[in-house]
């Protein structure tokens, strides 16, 4: 029992910087601007939150710089792809290659560590919350079951879940989210109707450079206590992955997250396991989130249908 | 009577082009006010002015006598004018209420704006014959009935001045008609419309008063029941055109084009061409009519090789040339092509005039040996052509996207006329292109069916198809649905294109 309910709340806890990039790729998207830097504005953030937790010993100072330097660079993607009209995707890659570059060269420098960022102290660290009576009930059964798999996650766990459910609030029920989702499928329908494309865009990206620290500031400080060199391994990928998966839907991306969390828990709790005799190597284990996302991306699960507009420059002439 | 609209001194220019030079327009309250003129004449130029999109170099804009700013499309909407623009600017995956509303939610939550709608919806349905389920998906609805939801965008935002540019272009001429009554309905309401066209027809059917462009001026205005056709089309123009094709009677050789039984299925197995079957005679000009979407585009690619017919025969002098699928082939066979989107298929826009004049026809042994193409002798025939068909500039080095519509045409009509083809398959000869070179157009199409040649007409100016064909096939939906002769009238063959009646087979 115990084995099960650690590997579904590990489960979560994989998902949670999966869950935040794949809604700050939403954001995005759904606005017509394509996102391939989510993973280099996580790893960026991951990288600050981290530096900025051991220098302050805050992990709440973390996640403050984290966020900034992750809006930061969504700013530049958007001026990129809003004002120069550039190709998203290049704007994408080029934020991947500058975080990947310059969070190593300038760990090297401030901390001297290799790369790496000191281990953080509890306090800089966003550990799982000490919710009153959940030890309590740790015998009980069922009950002590669920509390495991659900009550022993850090704050931002529970932050992402609420995320997710403003996300899809907001886009079926708010001005903004009707405004969004048109300048992603039509901006000149949008700018005929008197609304600023470049303002809504601006403000998706801008929501997804948030998202995206809060994931970055998880993995560094929540999952894991300091930074090493690609530590995100490719989940702002596996986002896109999940996202496309989804059709751009939140509570579908949600579920794909989780997917993708259980597949990469599992590999965890699955070392040394064998199958009929023959035992499984470690790294086959490993290997499976990625081959889940080949699998996705081309397309062999449904059909997905982009925002009409996403990737393409808005200009007023036709 | 103080305009609805006055504009006084606009002056527009985009870089070198001088797009409107001191137009002044005054729009009288409750009237429907026509302005035609051709292609680039700066209609659309001065309505977007109007209407906020672009912002006048110069010039002043008065509402209801009052001068005003209108820096953008909320401020214009703002002051009660709305546009119905010639591509709809909807969003497919909403449904109409969620169009409707966009931009004007009216709160943070969009809630209270739907249901507002939705009464505010059936109350224009009733009041202007403007039915549309509020609940439907724009995507999904046929061309009018977006149309529709247009308009009701404009007047659910509190339009009391509509411009609508260019709106008969998708429409059959029955949903046409039905437009220009909910248009009347509106005028007689005490609602102001602006309508850009540059049909004639429609001009004269509707507008009680008409302002003329050409070349980004304003050059007449006129009382519409005081004018007429004629004189519209020689103000457009500037000079005196012929308006109606001077043709004699054909002489109909034996058949050269027979398809037989022609299906062609698209993807997702949906028959867009469906078992088509039609003869085209020597010395004849067979004209397709039909709204635009109906399988005309389809046919066209089918008979020029560009794709291989799900089933059935393409018999060219006697042989099958379906089962090729290879347009160089068919080419080679004697069939031109003047494909529908000139600026996609009929030409290589970045190319130089003198190399798109040769496209298909590069392997000319003329043009040079082997591997080798002379230029000198491409630039040669490239300015020999243009003389023969009077393409301005007459340069053969100048972009053959720097040509305007007309001239692109012309270009590429030279091409295809000069390789001397027993069949000329012809898509949309005229769309985009200006009342002058219309007429040459049309003469030149005439001339070659009087040498003889055969020729295969598609359109959606139904004007054009019934003014040059010998016989008119109307296509809907796929399928032929009958054959009438060139006198056949307009409510006829309206029906046949809204697929209301079929011939018996």
């Amino acid at each position: 029992m115990d084995l099960y309910a650690e590997i579904l709340a590990s489960t979560i806890r994989m998902s949670v910087p999966l869950v935040l990039a794949a809604l700050a790729g939403l954001w995005s998207e759904r606005s017509g601007i394509v996102d391939i830097g989510l993973e280099g504005k996580m790893l960026a953030a991951a990288f600050i939150a981290a530096s900025a937790s051991a220098v302050y010993g805050s992990a709440w100072i973390g996640l403050f710089f984290a966020i900034l330097v992750s809006v930061g660079l969504a700013l530049v993607h958007g001026y990129a792809s809003i004002n120069q009209r550039g190709n998203q995707v290049v704007s994408g890659v080029a934020i991947n290659m500058l975080a990947a570059g310059l969070a190593v060269v300038l760990g090297n420098t401030w901390f001297k560590e290799g790369g790496r960022t000191p281990s953080l102290p509890p306090e800089g660290r966003f550990l799982p919350l000490d919710i009153p009576g959940v030890a309590a009930l740790a015998d009980v059964p069922v009950l002590g079951f669920l509390a495991k798999v659900f009550l022993s996650h850090s704050i931002i766990t529970y932050v992402a879940i609420i995320l997710v459910v403003l996300t899809a609030w907001s886009l079926s029920r708010t001005r903004f989210g009707l405004r969004l989702r048109a300048v992603g499928e039509n901006p000149h329908a949008v700018d005929t109707a008197g609304i600023s494309v470049a303002g809504l865009r601006y403000r998706a990206v801008i929501i997804a450079g948030v998202l995206c620290g809060l994931a970055g500031a998880f993995i560094s400080t929540s999952l894991s206590s300091s930074f090493v060199r690609d530590m995100t391994a490719g989940s702002g990928f596996m986002a896109l992955a999940a996202l496309i998966f989804a059709n751009w839907r939140p509570w579908r991306a949600l579920f794909a997250c989780l997917l993708f969390g259980f597949l990469q828990a599992s590999g965890n709790y699955l070392q040394g396991v064998s199958l009929g005799g023959v035992q499984i190597p470690v790294q086959f284990i490993n290997m499976l989130p990625y081959v889940l996302t080949v699998v996705l991306l081309a397309g062999f699960i449904g059909k997905s249908i982009p925002p009409r507009a996403s990737g393409i420059p808005y200009t007023k002439d036709r | 009577m103080i305009p609805a609209i006055e504009l006084i001194g606009i002056d527009k220019r985009f870089g070198t082009v001088h797009a409107n030079k001191d137009v002044n327009l005054a729009i009288a309250p409750g009237s429907i006010h026509g302005i035609i003129g051709e292609n680039g004449a700066g209609k659309s130029t001065l309505m977007s002015i109007l209407f906020g999109f672009y912002h006048a170099d110069k010039g002043e804009i008065r509402v209801k006598g009052k001068p005003v700013k209108i820096k953008s499309s909320s401020d214009a909407i703002s002051m009660g004018i709305g546009m119905v623009h010639q591509h709809f600017m909807l969003v497919d995956p909403f449904t109409v209420l969620e169009n409707v509303v966009l931009g004007a939610e009216n709160g943070a939550l969009i809630g209270p704006a739907l249901d507002k709608a939705r009464a505010e919806l059936t109350r224009l349905a009733h009041e202007y014959e403007l039915d549309v389920d509020p609940d439907a998906l724009v995507g999904e609805l046929p061309v009018g009935l977006q149309q529709r939801v247009e308009i009701l965008k404009a007047l659910f935002k509190g339009a009391e001045t509509l411009i609508l540019d260019e709106p008969t272009g998708v429409l059959t001429p029955d949903e046409a008609d039905h437009l220009f009554r909910i248009l009347g309905t509106l005028r007689d309401q005490g609602k102001t419309v602006i309508l850009i066209t540059h049909k004639l027809r429609e001009i004269m059917a509707i507008t009680d008063r008409v302002s003329v462009m050409r070349r980004g001026e304003m050059v007449a205005t006129f009382e519409t029941r005081k004018t007429s056709v004629e004189q519209l089309a020689d103000a457009m123009v500037g000079r005196h055109v012929l308006l109606s094709v001077d043709k004699g009677k054909p002489n109909p050789g034996e058949v050269i084009l027979d398809v037989r039984g022609l299906t062609w299925k698209d993807k997702k197995g949906v028959p867009r061409v469906d078992n088509v079957s039609f003869t085209v005679r020597k010395g004849e000009i067979v004209g397709i009519a039909g709204v635009s979407g109906n399988g005309q585009s389809e046919l066209l690619d089918v008979i020029s090789g560009i794709v291989k017919p799900t089933s059935g025969q393409v018999i060219f002098e006697g042989k099958d040339i379906g089962i090729m699928g290879d347009p160089a082939h068919v080419r080679a066979e004697g069939i031109a092509h003047v494909p529908e989107d000139r600026q996609h298929r009929g030409l290589i826009k970045e190319f130089d005039a003198s190399e798109s004049m040769i496209l298909g026809w590069h392997h000319d042994e003329a043009l040079g040996h082997g591997f080798r193409l002379d230029r000198a002798k491409v630039i040669a025939r490239a300015k020999a052509e243009m003389e023969t068909f009077d393409v301005r500039p007459p340069d053969p080095f100048l972009k053959s996207a720097k040509f305007s519509g007309g001239n692109q045409q012309k270009i590429i009509l030279a091409r295809e006329m000069l390789s001397n083809p027993d069949l000329l398959i012809v898509g949309q000869p005229t769309r985009g292109v200006d009342i002058g070179a219309i007429e040459f157009i049309h003469k030149r199409i005439i001339a070659l069916r009087d040498q003889g040649k055969a020729i295969l007409l598609v359109s959606v100016e139904l004007d054009e198809i019934r003014s040059l064909s010998d016989r008119i096939l109307v296509m809907f939906a796929g399928k032929i649905m009958g054959v009438r002769g060139p006198e056949a009238d307009e409510r006829e063959l309206g029906l046949l294109m809204a697929g209301v009646v079929k011939d018996a087979a």
